[in-house]
């Protein structure tokens, strides 16, 4: 039930980006764009990394807020 | 859990909005470059704090209406998220305006009437702790909370928009014009938008809980 929840999510997101293959479709022409980057692949590093400390960051917003939670339990009781 | 569906839909749009930020197509456009991308992370900081500044103000109207010392944490809470979203809307506009117009800062109407806003609300933060009776200051505050949002909006949306600017949507232009011809570039401003103010909103829940139990086990060992 939950891996269904988890795939169905990966998914959307994935669909969600389709559209960045139509941006490697185009060609260069007049002003300079980072081209030479998304030829050589390197700029997934780039989004890679932003996605791996954006993760990272949004992980530790939930477990405080978790935290929080339990705190606001204990306080009640 | 129920009431927290609107904390994972910020988590996938700030994710999505982190890779296809950086990969969807964007106009090419001269001086701007690849830097039209900051759109998707400089103005939803705007966005975001309009938006909690305005959540702020609701909490202070009802403080004046039906004082409780909860409604003057979420207010005041609030508020300095609202600041901070709005520091870093300025930082992300200083680094930006230097590698297209030139310079840190120029003496633009957009930017110094941001900055004035910002100094505003600065002083809301000083009025706050100037205070030692707690429903005085939450009292004070509130009103000048009132004043300030009503200070602030148009020195960041109005008047800019009456004289000349360097600065899109401001000096008349409408504010997205030459990108809103895009639909590409809108596919991620619009999530990135209701994403980062999603953030804004909760980090101020998280301050406001902290705020809470402090007060409550304030509260127990008074008692």
């Amino acid at each position: 039930m939950k891996r269904g929840r988890v795939m169905r999510i990966v998914t959307l997101f994935i669909a969600l980006l389709l559209p960045v293959l139509r941006a490697a479709a185009q060609t260069a022409d007049q002003p300079e764009m980072a081209d030479a980057l998304r030829q050589s692949g390197k700029i997934y590093v780039v989004v890679a990394v932003i996605a791996v400390v954006l993760a990272g960051l949004l992980f530790f917003l939930i477990s405080l807020d978790r935290k929080i939670s339990r705190l606001e339990k204990e306080v009640r009781d | 859990m129920k009431n927290n569906w609107w904390k994972g839909l910020a988590v996938v749009l700030l994710l999505y909005v982190a890779a296809a930020g950086l990969l969807m197509p964007v106009p090419r456009l001269a001086i701007l470059n690849e830097s039209i991308r900051n759109l998707y992370f400089h103005v939803p900081m705007w966005f975001g704090m309009t938006a909690v500044l305005t959540a702020s103000v609701y909490y202070s109207v009802r403080y004046l209406r039906a004082p409780t010392p909860q409604l003057d944490i979420l207010s005041h809470e609030a508020a300095k998220t609202g600041i901070y979203m709005g520091f870093v809307g300025l930082a992300t506009g200083s680094i930006w305006a230097k590698y297209t117009w030139g310079a840190w800062w120029t003496n633009d109407p957009k930017l110094n009437g941001a900055a004035i806003a910002m100094l505003i609300y600065g002083a809301y933060l000083v009025l706050r702790s100037s205070f030692q009776d707690e429903q005085q200051r939450a009292r004070v505050s509130a009103i000048y909370n009132i004043f300030a949002f009503a200070a602030a909006m148009p020195l960041f949306f109005i008047l800019p928009r009456l004289t000349a600017s360097l600065h899109p949507g401001a000096g008349g232009n409408p504010a997205f014009a030459k990108y809103d011809l895009d639909s590409n570039m809108r596919l991620v401003f619009y999530p990135a938008v209701i994403g980062w103010t999603l953030l804004g909103f909760w980090l101020a829940q998280l301050a406001s809980r902290v705020a809470f139990l402090k007060q409550k086990v304030y509260d127990k060992q008074l008692a």
